[in-house]
């Protein structure tokens, strides 16, 4: 009992700590230096307040998460058959492979003109970027786990005489599971990376134009720091969500010992 | 010949220059509990895999009941030392995992029995990483015996178990098998285990390998390794193994 207070105190106060100096070390450098830009906390939090009562906020968070949940849902669902069939398929492992490890390295922002040629200034721009981006490393995961599935399960399930049905619900998809987890969580922090940058090319929304936006209107800085501690903080809170995942009874093997 | 369960005919097997498994011929009978004893790395587990339809021999045949065996089948289960129990299956689930047609309630039915039988009653709903390594064979071994297969293949089924754990299946085992009569064929290079265990123990050479000698265990259940009998056994066996 005791030592589990402990460990949650020790989880807690420590990184708070470290958060509050680092912010205290902020606002004296700041205050000292007299320098007229570059805000201090007291007026972030003043700034993002504002912007918090006159709801614009969470509109730019809105659009933000919308275009995260659409982009990195639609590569999901092509990532995750597509890693399965190449991690059981030979043929089509040795077929495809090649082509998505050279499409894989390239950065999504260099992504960026071709999204503008193909989709202009539109949601959809922002959206196929995610797309890009999350797409392979799911797949790679997923393929990964796949061919790396234990043989002697396999075997078990050859021992049993299962059909392919009980065979794929069974063994193949509960053994890539974890895999597909550390597929989404890296998935989904590149989706987040990826729209801040897209929406500062253009849009009229979300968290990227909120920091374009607010530089180019008058150098407001103090927003330009809101919104970089706030995309931090849901950066953070959509990995939490995804390791939520990771405590499902059936993945718990992997991750146990 | 056609009183046989298993009939081993000629197998040979080589990786690729290297010959493991070099013209083996053996019968075994049904309801026989044969044990093959032989050094480490002689190509005991390859010649199980073959005869369990997992591997394909170069040369030779293997015919269950008469009928050869082309792969894997339900009705001969493995069970190796490393386990094959399904970790994102809880205990239940995986002793339904192989049975087929039946209700799911005729299921669920079959599974608590098999449970209660190897000692697990109150486990249905664990899963695995939460069970010790002894109670995890439990498991398996109950996987299997749900199917009632005709043959059970044990390869050094106990090994990765501690000493006593051991000690303990070998009972557990010949309890259930009393209970249930099944064909076993079983690896090991514990000798006193297959003294324990087994009708009949094939030792075999250094690789590649070939049957070097045969040994009728005569001796009535339950065994005790103590008696003279199993002491000259266990003398005459380590002694064609070289020591």
């Amino acid at each position: 009992m005791v030592e589990e207070t402990d460990s949650k105190f020790m989880k807690i106060v420590p990184p708070v700590i470290v958060i509050a100096l680092l912010v205290a070390a902020w606002w004296v450098v700041v205050a000292q230096s007299g320098n007229p830009i570059f805000p201090t906390p007291g007026q972030v939090a003043t700034g993002a307040w504002a912007l918090v009562e006159d709801g614009t906020l969470w509109e730019h968070i809105g659009s933000s998460l919308f275009r995260v949940g659409l982009g990195f849902g639609l590569a999901f669902l092509v990532a995750v058959p597509l890693g399965i069939w190449m991690g059981w398929v030979s043929g089509a492992f040795y077929t495809l492979n090649p082509l998505f490890q050279m499409l894989r390295p390239i950065s999504p922002i260099a992504w960026i003109p071709v999204a503008i040629l193909w989709f202009g200034v539109t949601d959809t721009a922002p959206i196929f970027l995610i797309f890009i981006s999350s797409v392979f490393p799911m797949m790679v995961q997923t393929t990964m786990g796949v061919r790396t599935i234990d043989r002697r399960y396999l075997r078990a399930a050859a021992n049993f005489g299962v059909s392919n049905s009980v065979l794929f619900r069974k063994v193949v998809i509960p053994a890539v599971l974890p895999e597909i987890i550390i597929g989404m969580r890296i998935g989904i922090g590149v989706a987040w990376l990826v729209v801040v940058a897209a929406e500062m090319i253009a849009l009229r929304s979300g968290l990227g134009y909120l920091i374009m936006d607010s530089r180019n209107a008058g150098n407001r800085y103090d927003l330009v720091i809101a919104s970089m501690i706030i995309i931090g903080l849901i950066g953070l809170m959509l990995d939490g969500a995804t390791r939520q995942l990771e405590r499902l009874k059936t993945v718990k093997w992997r991750y146990v010992r | 010949m056609s009183d046989s369960k298993i009939a081993v005919d000629g197998v040979s097997k080589n990786f690729g220059a290297l010959p493991v498994v070099n013209n083996v011929t053996f019968d075994v009978r049904d309801g026989e509990f044969v044990a093959i004893v032989g050094p480490s790395g002689c190509g005991k587990s390859t010649l199980l895999n073959i005869i369990a339809g997992f591997e394909r021999p170069d040369k030779g045949s293997i015919r269950i009941d008469g009928v050869e065996r082309i792969g894997p089948s339900r009705n001969g289960i493995m069970i190796s030392q490393h386990g094959s129990v399904f970790p994102w299956l809880t205990v239940q689930e995986n002793l339904m995992f192989g049975l087929s047609g039946a209700s799911t309630r005729d299921k669920t039915a079959l599974a608590h029995r098999y449970i209660a039988m190897v000692g697990l009653a109150g486990f249905e709903n664990a899963y695995p990483h939460e069970l010790s390594g002894g109670m995890l064979k439990r498991v398996e071994l109950a996987r299997a015996f749900v199917v009632k297969p005709h043959i059970l293949y044990m390869d050094e089924p106990f090994s990765a178990l501690d000493a006593l754990m051991s000690l303990k299946m070998q009972t557990e085992l010949r309890r259930i098998l009393e209970e249930e009569r099944h064909t076993v064929l079983l690896i090991t290079h514990d000798v006193e285990e297959a003294i324990y265990l087994a009708d009949r123990i094939l030792v075999l050479s250094a690789r590649p390998t070939t049957i070097q000698t045969t040994f009728h265990v005569d001796l009535p259940h339950p065994r005790k390794l103590s008696s003279p009998e199993a002491q000259t056994l266990r003398e005459a066996i380590l002694k064609e193994l070289g020591l």
